[in-house]
């Protein structure tokens, strides 16, 4: 984590003329609450003026739980021209792309068109972030890559919004949120795998989202900490109905990247669901390989937040149940849980895992020469 | 397979209440008449369905009736051939999916009630759990310092899926009973079914709400410890039920972290996650839920940084392992006898 300011950043970073890495979770923020208007119908401008987004929690504006920092990010990243941490083009290249050397940077717009009850206007503001993304970020810089920003609930215009995009080459993935309304296995959310695969898409699942359904399954806990901590429980139970809804069966050649809600819960998740499976597997019979074995195959994890063992070294044994060549190294920028790439990696990682983590990995997973 | 040793204690069996029918001689006139002039049916929890295979061992699995519902059966199933000292009676009866507190009340004083007079009094290796009325915390205190009189009660008895976060300050009257009379209290893997099993919803299957619970333990130790439930009860333990263990550390670790960097927002926190479940957690041995290999095993007993945080299980009659299995490969003769004996007496101040 790094929640300390930093006079100069080029300075402090200590990857000035390293190795290239690929940065698969940058969350690029509007400048300006209208910034998305000039892609809106003047319908829906006006629908947001009058009623809001009418999201699945209580709040017109923010989060139900405080965050730990003014928009989730580093008090160092706010752009000298103002404007929110993230709004910045240039000031994400000089605080993030240029120091560390990134060569492919994946945006994940958050808090824009999901997680929204009117899914109507749930489609119209992913159309428009889609499109923002592409002005404003990535024809701007070759290194930056688009999510295709889906609306969620509706499996059926999300899948129009990725067939409308597919083969264009801004963008290399598809965006989902882990909370939605249903876990993320049932089948109204089918059309949107079945439109990725045909697109040759990864479908990422970011933490976080709205779909109404208390963050325990106990109900509403008290901290943003329990929030935090507990998107990697979402996160476990969207893809334990993934797999138990047989979408990796169906969808063989479906990729899917679990996004910020950490990775070493996944051994124990992918034990914990075969070891089930063999007792339960004849309620699930459209389950035909043990649980592990479509995860091994179909599955990527982003790092960060990367968990922090007292021992480091204690998180090579989970890399290595994950497997080395599933792990996609990103730090969250601007967020404040911001993993800095020199120091995720414990000492002792040979050459080419290294490689692989930082970069290779990513573009191999998302086509990128 | 590491070598069962005798006069261990077997910290989570579960007893079956035949039929709701079976507990009105423990329920008073009132209650009673509601049971059978409301045609009440029996209380089984879609968390255990009797036919499911999870429900029962083959081999322990009754012709007729519910598994677990024969003080015999269990005896030549696990209390002989596992040659233990004490076995933990953990009910799992339905009583929690009830709304009202007053029949939830009734119904947990009529299921402690008969734990004592068809199992406790007819087994002298049996300890109990209390079952306590969660929808009222006023009744749930009462309850436990009825029960608490008869020493065999050994631990307070909830389900890791309530109402509420277990952490939640309107609950801690609860734990300081539990506190005070010596009592751990067990959070057993289940749901009240009051809220959807997972975090994103209700799943389609059985199967899913199993693998859930793994998930639920997760949130529930994160509320447990951010909201200061140690701080306040320091000496109070509680122990984990049927929640599998390979996910400690790696969740631990995930709290640490957070905890680390937002530790402003819950300042009496003054340990370390990972130090405050050294001290004052505990988790049931089964189902242990990680591959059958040694090298694994010992890496994860190994990330635990203790030898003292599992504790000696079956699970009976829950399908959890096979034949004499209930531990896994490649324990260590001294960790064989730290889960089984000395862990479990360490827990529970009122195993003699």
């Amino acid at each position: 984590m790094n929640i300390q300011f930093r006079e100069n950043q080029e300075a402090a970073s200590p990857l000035t003329v390293k190795t290239a890495i690929a940065d698969c979770d940058i969350h690029p923020a509007r400048a300006t609450r209208t910034e998305l208007y000039p892609y809106l119908a003047k319908r829906w401008q006006h629908h947001l003026e009058v009623y809001g987004v009418h999201a699945y929690q209580g709040m017109m504006e923010g989060p139900p739980y405080p965050k730990a920092q003014p928009n989730a990010s580093r008090r160092d990243a706010y752009p000298p021209e103002g404007g929110p941490q993230g709004s910045s083009l240039s000031f994400m290249q000089k605080q993030l792309l240029d120091p560390n050397n990134v060569q492919l940077g994946v945006l994940n717009p958050l808090g824009t068109g999901q997680g929204i009850r009117n899914h109507e206007l749930s489609a119209a503001l992913c159309s428009a972030i889609n499109d923002w993304q592409i002005d404003k970020w990535t024809s701007k810089d070759k290194r930056l890559k688009a999510s295709i920003v889906v609306g969620n609930e509706d499996g059926l215009s999300a899948a129009a919004e990725i067939r409308e995009r597919a083969g264009d080459k801004n963008f290399v993935q598809v965006l989902l949120l882990s909370r939605n309304v249903e876990p993320l296995g049932q089948r109204r959310y089918w059309p949107i795998y079945q439109a990725a695969e045909e697109a040759g898409l990864p479908v990422g699942v970011h933490a976080f989202g709205f779909g109404g359904n208390p963050i325990t399954p106990s109900g509403w806990p008290s901290y943003y900490i329990e929030e935090m901590v507990g998107h990697s429980q979402c996160q476990q139970s969207a893809l334990a109905s993934l797999v138990l809804e047989g979408v990796f069966e169906r969808f063989p050649k479906l990729k899917m990247v679990m996004i910020e809600a950490g990775f070493g819960w996944a051994p124990s998740l992918a034990w914990r669901l075969d070891k089930v499976w063999q007792r339960l597997r004849s309620e699930v019979p459209h389950v035909k390989r043990p649980p592990s074995e479509y995860i091994r195959e179909q599955v990527w994890w982003t790092t960060q937040p990367m968990e922090d063992p007292e021992r480091r070294e204690d998180l090579f044994d989970v890399i290595n149940w994950i497997g080395w060549d599933r792990l996609l190294f990103a730090t969250d920028y601007p967020h404040w849980d911001y993993d800095e790439p020199s120091r995720v990696l414990p000492a002792g990682v040979s050459e080419a895992n290294r490689e692989a983590f930082y970069l290779g990995n990513a573009r191999k997973l998302y086509g990128i020469a | 397979m590491a070598s069962l040793i005798a006069g261990g204690i077997d910290c989570d069996v579960h007893p079956a209440v035949p039929h709701l029918t079976s507990l009105l001689p423990y329920l008073n006139d009132y209650w009673r008449d509601q049971v059978t002039t409301r045609g009440m049916v029996d209380l089984v929890s879609q968390s255990y369905p009797q036919n499911s295979p999870i429900t029962a061992r083959p081999d322990w699995r009754p012709e007729t009736g519910k598994p677990g519902e024969s003080l015999e059966a269990m005896q030549r199933h696990v209390l002989d051939p596992f040659q233990l000292k004490h076995a933990i009676c953990n009910p799992l009866y339905g009583v929690q999916m009830v709304f009202s507190e007053d029949m939830q009340a009734a119904f947990c004083r009529g299921l402690n009630d008969w734990l004592v007079k068809e199992w406790l009094d007819r087994d002298p290796r049996l300890r109990g759990s209390i079952v306590i009325p969660t929808q009222s915390v006023e009744k749930a205190v009462a309850e436990i310092e009825r029960c608490a009189q008869d020493e065999r009660f050994v631990q307070v008895l909830m389900l890791v899926m309530g109402d509420t976060p277990l952490g939640k300050r309107a609950l801690w009257p609860i734990y300081e009973a539990a506190e005070r009379l010596e009592l751990p209290v067990g959070i057993h893997a289940g749901s009240a079914y009051h809220n959807p099993p997972t975090a994103v919803g209700w799943g389609s299957y059985h199967i899913e709400d199993y693998v859930g619970q793994a998930q639920a333990f997760q949130t529930q130790l994160t509320s447990l410890i951010v909201e200061g439930v140690f701080v306040k009860y320091p000496r109070l333990k509680m122990v984990m039920l049927e929640s599998g263990v390979s996910w400690i550390s790696p969740y631990l670790w995930r709290l640490h972290k957070f905890w680390r960097g937002a530790r402003m927002e819950t300042p009496w926190v003054d340990r370390a996650p990972l130090d405050i479940v050294r001290s004052n957690i505990r988790f049931s041995l089964q189902p242990f839920d990680a591959p059958p290999d040694e090298a694994t095993l010992n890496r994860l007993f190994e990330h635990m940084q203790s030898d003292e945080l599992v504790l000696f299980s079956t699970d009976y009659p829950h399908w959890q392992f096979d034949g004499p299995d209930a531990l896994p490969e490649g324990l260590s003769p001294d960790l064989v006898r730290k889960i089984m004996i000395d862990n479990p007496h360490a827990t529970y101040p009122r195993l003699t």
